[in-house]
């Protein structure tokens, strides 16, 4: 199974790379663009196992490593 | 009175707690492996500064569920003193025993150099040496030092400050902010008043040779507490 | 032989791709004569990995047969120039390499290695890491970073400082403005996470560098003379063991690669370059210094350019022994290697260490520990080959030391530059002095060459160890106390360009100069040089001759200085689709200051007597000055008297030890005004003015006293009743003394010419920098 978890600074959260990122774009020429936020993509390869169980498995390692709750939300797709 | 000086992975600053330490405060001083449980009947733990585990995923995070974490945990509850330099504040950030967490610096670059700081508390173990109000010296190294809590934690959290970043007449301006840190926060303690967290490496600036010797009253102030216990 | 130490490039693309595996012509060297065919194929990848048809034949001749595929690959990386040297190391040989304080010749270990008493020996090299940094500025400048690191710690040593030495083409370029933001990073991203302080170093920007940027980086390190370890490996039957990150297909052909110009089509390797590990790198220096702490490593070396191939032929060879390996033991990255890849891979972070027999297990526990990965991969065996298996097959087997020693030479043919006679003329008839010196000056400190730097250093952790008793910019060198002593070491780098392009053999003796006076000017004693040598092609005659040009001129200064040549690197190919880059010597000093406190550039105190040591001639050549303000690169550079720099070195450890010396600047880029105007803000707590009577100092033109480049000119400041005492021993070394003036005051004033407010100084200088990378990227 494969697993792809999302995780983005929480709205709210000043993400100055972001911003740079924004206005790196904007002096590229590209119009319209209303915001950036970076975040972090991670794939984790799992041996075996079902959609269910798995995403579970996999949010009890966002919870526990893989994002802080305090500054972090987190998204997970299950392949 | 005993120190231990965690190292993990990717420490870079133990050697250099523990020179302080051992020939400017003449302590004696023990390493803690990260792997190991015990922590040797010391009387006080500090977590240094460095790129433990190479600030892989975050700045911290695995360094947290290293062994040797628990047992500082519980140490901790217990009323033992812990300080957290740089990285080693990041790490108490992750673990819980401190409010809050790190954030990029806000110029997005790595920033090494002397700052000013404000001693915000004296009545803590950390800082029973300092005045209310002194302005001191010391440096600070990092790319992660912008300080942040959750609305609801803050107002607590910054009543927990103890250094706050300044210029150099003792006000919070933003040219004095080096991070961006909410509120100018440089190092803060728990509620407790026994875990402290600061970015600032007050070991590097515990010898006058180096440039200050601000940082040293930190540990002075340790040996203080522990001898009045 | 003194050849600059057998040193490495990290890589950049793959090598011309060679055949898969189950196609390739031979692989055995089991005695079986492979198809005609076959050998046709062989030389024309023989060929492409720039083995001529000759060498191939002397090949066939070494071996008694064909060479494998795999052999091929292994020839041709050990022979390529940058591995082996074949068109450097006939002048190399004329760097004095020998001294009462030098306890391993250059070429023998993987650095220099010199003896600073108490019992300890200070470790240092100089590396580039030009071409990769080219492609990719931030993976290039990490890897270089790594690469010299390990070079130090290989040899028992704990790293304690970085110096980089960086050259860009101007500002005004974005992909200048690209290239220094990711070098930068890069440098600070490597540094700062494996716990090394970038202490010091230089950056230039010149039209030369355009496109061809410069990235030397020095290492120190520090360890006890009695624990230094070595490179060769000793015992048969003893294991050799691979420790470290495993084995991809990063940079395969580096080394062959960085042996050929950069061209358009370069931008599409970029996917080829590897990515340094710090942390790895950080837990390998942990456990290497544990592990040789035990006693039970024989030798050791780390895996750079040619990788495992060279760390295997040269251990062996320096052993006068053989080393077998099974590369089915080597632990990969990626699957389907083929022997061929695995021998020249030349992923990072990894080491090749020897050791006594029946302690294996314990040294693979050790690397544990530290999370690093340690496998016995083979063992030294008594017959002097280099001999790789996959397992029970034989796919190389080469005498170590015809690979390591007995690489070709070539002498290439040299030529005066037809550019030189012309460009050696100035008239400075035609040289009009500016009218507002005022703004001349300003627009020189402003100018990202000489303006203020801490926009890059502050991206550096300069105070990691804590042993940082000179912060970057405040002193002519980077000064380290060294713990336990009353001692402290000084480390500087200096390179030539402009000067070198105009009269070679004085652009080395100058960058030796320089370098070394910087060191003195902290109040220590210049010890020795490792030296990185940036050129253009070695097979144009008319750089070959500005190449043996600099290494004599290297030479004679380095012996009248007493500082020998420990070690360095060559860097070839420096040549872009314009035009080759200036001929760059950059030349990293160490020195000891003994006893007194460290002596930085800045004024102390208000009423300090100015002093200004050595003669200043009408020399606009070359000058900072004639290229900024005229655009102009014309003329002869400055004439360096070696006696008089010599005299320098002494007299300024001197002043110091009788606590005269409250500071030392040396005159360098933009001449006196600018070394004075610094002296004046550089301490951004104590801004202090002056007030100097110019004309007194020489009746010259204005602008070649303010901004001459003159060499063996250092301004320093006392307290007025030491200004006796300094004639007095300026005067028995032979030295010029002109008293300039007095510190204090908020005006900078250098009568008549110069009269400005020192905050206006400040301003210029330190906003030059900013200013110039503000149209670019963050």
């Amino acid at each position: 199974m494969k697993a792809n978890v999302y995780i983005t600074l929480k709205p709210g959260l000043l993400d100055a790379q972001g911003k740079t990122v924004k206005s790196a774009l904007e002096t590229l020429g590209f119009k319209g663009v209303a915001d950036v936020r970076m975040g972090k993509y991670v794939e984790i390869q799992l041996a075996g196992g079902k959609a269910p169980e798995t995403k579970k498995r996999v949010e009890q390692m966002c919870r526990k490593l893989l994002a802080n709750p305090v500054i972090e939300t987190y998204r997970i797709e299950v392949k | 009175m005993k120190f231990g000086v965690v190292v993990f992975p990717g420490s870079n600053c133990d050697q250099d707690c523990v020179h302080v330490l051992k020939d400017v405060v003449h302590q004696p001083v023990t390493p803690l492996w990260h792997q190991d449980s015990s922590l040797r009947g010391v009387d006080a733990v500090v977590l240094p500064g460095g790129f433990s585990y190479g600030d892989y995923l975050r700045t911290g995070a695995i360094a947290n569920i290293s062994p040797i974490m628990a047992s500082i945990g519980k140490f901790a509850r217990d009323g033992g003193l812990v300080l957290g330099i740089c990285n080693g504040f990041q790490i108490l950030l992750e673990s819980g025993l401190l409010p809050g967490a790190m954030l990029r610096n806000v110029g997005l670059r790595f920033i090494c150099k002397f700052v000013h700081l404000r001693v915000e508390r004296t009545d803590t173990p950390f800082t029973n040496r300092f005045q209310k109000g002194q302005i001191v010296r010391m440096p600070i190294a990092h790319n992660e030092g912008r300080y942040v809590a959750d609305p609801k934690v803050l107002p607590v959290a910054s009543a927990q400050a103890v250094f706050r970043y300044c210029d150099d007449d003792g006000r919070l301006t933003d040219a004095g902010n080096p991070n961006g840190s909410t509120e100018w926060i440089a190092g803060l303690t728990n509620q407790q008043g026994n875990v402290m967290g600061m970015m600032p490496h007050p070991e590097r600036a515990s010898e006058t040779e180096l440039g200050s010797a601000d940082g040293r009253l930190i540990f002075e102030s340790m040996l203080q507490a522990h001898a009045y216990a | 032989m003194p050849s600059a130490t057998l040193s490495r490039s990290r890589l950049t693309r793959r090598a011309p791709k060679p055949p898969s595996h189950g196609r390739a012509p031979t692989e055995s060297s089991n005695g079986h004569s492979p198809a005609k065919t076959d050998i046709a194929l062989l030389k024309k990848i023989a060929a492409s990995h720039n083995l001529t048809p000759e060498l191939y034949q002397e090949i066939v001749k070494l071996l008694g047969r064909q060479p494998t595929l795999t052999e091929v690959g292994i020839f041709g990386v050990m022979y390529s120039e940058h591995c082996s040297y074949c068109s450097s190391k006939p002048y190399l040989k004329q760097f004095p390499t020998k001294g009462k304080r030098v306890l391993v010749s250059a070429g023998e270990e993987n650095a220099g290695l010199v003896d600073i008493g108490d019992g300890l020996a200070v470790a240092f090299k100089i590396e580039s890491h030009n071409h990769p940094s080219a492609v990719e500025p931030h993976a290039g400048a990490a890897t270089g970073v790594g690469g010299i690191i390990r070079d130090i710690f290989t040899m028992g040593a704990r790293p304690i400082a970085l110096l980089d030495s960086l050259r860009f083409g101007p500002l005004t370029d974005a992909r200048s403005r690209f290239l220094l933001h990711g070098v930068v990073k890069g440098i600070a991203d490597y540094g700062n996470a494996v716990g090394v302080p970038t202490v010091g170093g230089e950056v230039q920007f010149d039209a030369s560098y355009q496109d061809n940027p410069l990235v030397n980086v020095m290492c120190i390190g520090l360890v006890k003379a009695k624990e230094i370890a070595r490179a060769a490996a000793k015992g048969i039957g003893n294991p050799v063991i691979y420790v470290g990150s495993s084995t991809g297909r990063d940079g395969l052909g580096g080394a062959s690669f960085a042996s050929r110009e950069l061209t358009d089509e370069s931008e599409a390797d970029r996917p080829a370059v590897q990515i340094g590990d710090p942390f790895a790198e950080k837990c390998l220096i942990e456990a290497t210094l544990e592990a040789l702490d035990t006693g039970d490593v024989v030798g050791i070396q780390d895996m750079g350019a040619a990788g495992l191939t060279c760390s295997t032929c040269e251990t062996a060879a320096r052993g006068n022994v053989g080393v077998e390996i099974d590369i089915l033991k080597v632990p990969r990255r990626e699957t389907g290697m083929t022997p061929y890849e695995v021998m020249l891979s030349e992923s990072q972070e990894r080491m090749l260490l020897i050791v006594k027999k029946g302690r294996e297990a314990a040294i693979i526990k050790l690397f544990a520990k530290w999370g690093l990965s340690a496998v016995t991969i083979g063992r030294v065996t008594p017959d002097g080959k280099m001999r790789v298996k996959e397992g029970e097959k034989t796919v190389a087997e080469i005498p170590a030391r015809a690979l390591a020693d007995n690489a070709p030479v070539f002498n290439r043919p040299v030529k005066r530059p037809s550019y030189l006679a012309k460009a050696q003329k100035l008239s400075l008839k035609s040289v009009p002095v500016p009218k507002d010196l005022n703004q001349t000056l300003l627009q020189l400190l402003a100018s990202p060459t000489i303006a203020d730097k801490s926009s890059i250093f502050e991206q550096y952790d300069h105070m990691v160890q804590t042993n940082t008793a000179v912060l970057p910019g405040r002193g002519d060198a980077a000064v380290l106390r060294i713990k336990g002593t009353n001692r402290w070491l000084a480390a500087a780098t200096d390179g030539t360009g402009r000067y070198g392009y105009l009269d070679p053999a004085e652009g080395g003796r100058l960058a030796v100069a320089e370098a070394a006076r910087n060191v003195a000017c902290v109040g220590a004693v210049p010890l020795a040089v490792t030296d990185c040598l940036n050129f253009g092609s070695p097979q144009d005659p008319e750089v070959m001759w500005q190449f043996k040009e600099s290494v004599k001129g290297i030479s004679e200064a380095c012996r009248a200085f007493n500082t020998p040549v420990t070690g360095g690197n060559v860097s070839f190919y420096n040549e872009g689709p314009r035009a080759a880059i200036d001929p760059t010597p950059v030349i990293g000093v160490i020195g000891l200051i003994d006893g007194p406190a460290p002596v930085s550039s800045a004024f102390q105190a208000e009423g300090d007597a100015i002093i200004l040591l050595g003669e200043t001639r009408e020399e606009l050549g070359g000058s900072e000055y004639l290229s900024l303000i005229h655009h102009r690169k014309a003329g002869r550079p400055p004439r360096v008297d070696l006696a008089k720099e010599r005299a320098l070195h002494e007299l300024l450890p001197l002043l110091a030890r009788e606590a005269i010396l409250r500071s030392a600047h040396d005159c360098s880029d933009g001449g006196l005004a600018v070394a004075l105007a610094e002296c004046c803000i550089i301490n951004p707590e104590r801004r202090l003015g002056v007030r100097v009577d110019a004309q007194a100092v020489a009746k010259i033109r204005p602008d070649a006293l303010l901004f001459g480049e003159s060499a063996g000119r250092v301004v320093i400041s006392c307290e007025p009743r030491h200004i006796g005492r300094v004639r007095d021993l300026a005067a028995r070394h032979g030295l010029s003394v002109t008293v300039l003036g007095r510190a204090g005051g908020s005006r900078f004033t250098l009568a008549p010419w110069i009269d400005l407010h020192v905050d206006d100084v400040n301003a210029a200088w330190r906003s030059g920098l900013p200013a110039a990378l503000q149209t670019g990227p963050e």
